[in-house]
């Protein structure tokens, strides 16, 4: 019981909270601009560098680093906005998602070469250390990703719900010019999404990067987990996002847990294709995600 | 009379190359003297090349033609069809790995039947494609992005599954050797005597793969102008109008897929037979971002542009590291220097796929239409 408490359910939340807030960065320059930002991985493993770089070089403490890196990948990413995405709006989603494929492969091997093959570590504050919870001993590091990333999705949530910007971006993803009749500047808004999906790409980065043994720039394809749950919790409902988000990192640690004792004829390392598997799954009950709203056909 | 009958007949006006008096003439491949002269002198220099070039370059050249095949089944899909397609790496794999048990050699850890090419290499596409069939109902439900994420899936499921399946693919780490190149006895590897003259090692398989290629090519042109390339187009244009015209629209897009991972696995199991052991982490996700650069940077929807992009996307990193030498910043070793070659290589091949869909969404086809309808004109505009 208490093993699956400790190593399924806290750990799967965990991870499962980092992958939300991957996935809600998707869904936000989804819902902005209907593109899927294949460059998310990179600038995850961008923002865990500048983070370790943030602690190890110029000596800040881990919330002000974690901090300073989301800033720096914001301004990354509404550059690479204004450069490479912004050339193409009004053509079809898959060519701007090809784009932001090319845009990944460039940052991958930028975040290669300065992490070099060495690998870094993210001196967090947390470490190894254990807590006891309600009488199960569980990491600290897993209850601070669950908080953390929870928290941010919640301010982002409220960002989007009560302010004057929020609503100008609801509007915008509503329709695109309607929103430019209004008075809002769309453009903007374009590069106000970026900013936001960097920035929590860089605290996911950040949360993932804080993994035992440090990380090698090869860490970003974990980010590449987010599409299935966005795909789960459908495409542009950040709701799903989180929820699909935490129930894949559940299920995933699960796996690890338990398949090698109840169903090993599945092979070692299974837990990787488990989220492809549930996605799989989702999409034949259910064609555009759990919360996805179901696309308009005209004739 | 008879000068009417002949006309039908051959649909052609003399002196005037570009009047069609017949349908058939207007649909012919080579509609033009242009493309009939250029294509000849084209074949003529591809298979004089091996006599040509040094052996790695020999080598590079098949590769070239087997990412052509690779591209022109992601064309038919992704292109004609319009249904984006990133599990092209997955077919490839098991392409290669039907080819690798049927063709090749047994040993205490892998299976292999020893098998002819004239069986493995049939077989290599079409258990692909059968597997194609079976995931083509799933794929037809869904579209777009959601389509593109799922075929993703079955990239990490494959290499999964790829790594698990130690009996036929070797294990992770260790990989397996391809399928023996025999075809119909004769062994492709080997240096052969044709009239008199001795043939470089390996041209055998050179010119057994651009024959492939060559065939494969002229049936896709075949099949995009026929009426199930008609419906493919359609398809992709608005599906619900080609609906109501009366394509079937799973049919249409179950071809699709079959026909695209028939192309796929062959040009996977011709892959492993040039670059020799094979590993399952070969077919991953990078893998088939290559062959997606191949018809974006070639151009989507154009079977001459998936030849243009696959020469494009294998040469120009051989290209790069030519150059190596001469720019000052580029270092051939690794850990050295400010970027070494791999580095620029994988670099140049991000900008190169932003930039053509930035300033040429047509490709390098597009570009080549504009430099001839420069100068069919020339020296007026237009």
């Amino acid at each position: 019981m208490a093993e699956l408490i400790s190593a399924g359910l806290i750990r799967g939340l965990g991870i499962g909270s980092t992958y939300a807030l991957l996935a809600v960065g998707f869904v936000i320059i989804y819902r902005a601009t209907s593109v899927v930002n294949f460059a998310q991985p990179a600038l995850m493993i961008l923002g865990a560098y500048f983070t370790s770089v943030f602690i190890s070089a110029a000596g800040m403490p881990f919330a002000i680093a974690v901090v300073a890196a989301m800033l720096a990948m914001a301004a990354i990413g509404m550059a690479t906005e204004r450069v490479a995405l912004r050339p193409m709006v009004g053509r079809p989603p898959f060519a701007a998602a090809m784009v932001t494929v090319g845009v990944f492969i460039t940052l991958y091997v930028v975040a290669h070469r300065l992490i070099g093959s060495r690998v870094r570590a993210i001196r967090d504050p947390w470490g190894l250390e254990q807590v006891d919870l309600l009488g199960v001993t569980v990491a600290q590091i897993d209850l601070a990703k669950i908080v953390i990333s929870l928290t941010a999705i919640a301010v982002v949530g409220l960002f989007l719900a009560r302010s004057r910007l929020g609503l100008a971006m609801r509007a915008t993803s509503l329709d695109q010019e309607v929103a430019l009749a209004q008075g809002v500047n769309v453009g903007r808004m374009f590069g106000l999404a970026w900013a936001i999906s960097a920035a929590l790409a860089a605290l996911a980065g950040a949360l993932i990067g804080t993994q035992a043994g440090g990380f090698e720039a090869s860490l970003a394809l974990v980010a590449l987990k987010a599409l299935p749950v966005i795909i789960i919790g459908g495409l542009d409902s950040i709701k799903g996002a989180v929820i699909a988000g935490l129930f894949v990192g559940v299920a995933e640690a699960l796996t690890r847990t338990y398949q090698p004792r109840y169903a090993d004829w599945l092979g070692s390392n299974f837990d990787v294709a488990v989220p492809y598997v549930i996605m799989i799954v989702v999409l034949m009950v259910r064609p555009y995600g759990l919360f996805g709203t179901r696309e308009v056909e005209r004739v | 009379m008879i000068g009417t009958a002949v006309l039908q007949r051959r649909g052609r006006v003399r002196g005037r190359p570009a009047l069609y008096t017949s349908y058939a003439a207007d649909q012919a491949i080579l509609n033009t003297p242009a493309k009939r002269w250029w294509t000849a002198a084209l074949v003529i220099v591809a298979l004089a090349l091996p006599f040509l070039l040094s052996r790695d370059l020999t080598s590079l050249m098949m590769t070239v033609f087997i990412y052509a095949i690779g591209g022109i089944g992601l064309n038919l899909v992704t292109g004609y069809a319009g249904q984006v397609s990133l599990g092209h790496a997955f077919f490839m794999g098991l392409g290669a790995y039907t080819a690798a048990v049927l063709g090749g050699v047994e040993t205490d850890r892998v299976l292999g039947f020893g098998l002819d090419m004239a069986i493995w290499l049939p077989m290599a596409g079409i258990v692909p494609a059968l597997v194609g069939l079976a995931v083509a109902p799933l794929a037809a439900r869904v579209r777009g992005l959601y389509l593109a994420i799922l075929t993703l899936g079955l990239v990490f499921i494959g290499e999964h599954i790829f790594k698990e399946a130690q009996m036929i693919t070797g294990g992770a780490g260790v990989g397996r050797s391809p399928a023996e190149p025999v075809l119909f006895g004769m062994d492709l590897h080997g240096t052969y005597h044709v009239f008199g003259y001795i043939l470089p090692r390996d041209a055998m398989l050179y010119f057994v793969c651009f024959l492939i290629f060559v065939v494969l090519a002229v049936a896709a042109r075949n099949l995009a102008r026929s009426k199930l390339g008609r419906a493919f187009s359609a398809v992709r244009d608005r599906d619900i109008a080609a609906a109501v015209m009366g394509v079937p629209l799973q049919r249409t897009k179950t071809l699709a897929f079959t026909i695209s991972s028939f192309y796929a696995g062959i040009a996977g199991a011709l892959l492993v037979v040039v670059i020799g052991q094979i590993t399952p982490t070969n077919w991953d996700l990078f893998l088939s971002i290559q062959f997606l650069a191949v018809i974006l940077i070639g151009g989507i929807a154009t079977i001459s542009g998936s030849i243009m992009g696959a020469a494009f996307v294998v040469l120009m990193p051989r290209l790069v590291s030519e150059l190596a030498g001469s720019v000052p910043f580029i270092s051939t070793a690794p850990g050295s220097g400010f970027l070494t070659v791999f580095h620029v290589q994988t670099m140049l091949f991000g900008a190169l796929i932003v930039l053509f869909l930035v300033l040429e969404p047509r490709g390098l086809y597009g570009l080549w239409v504009r430099v001839r309808n420069y100068w069919k004109a020339w020296p007026f505009s237009y």
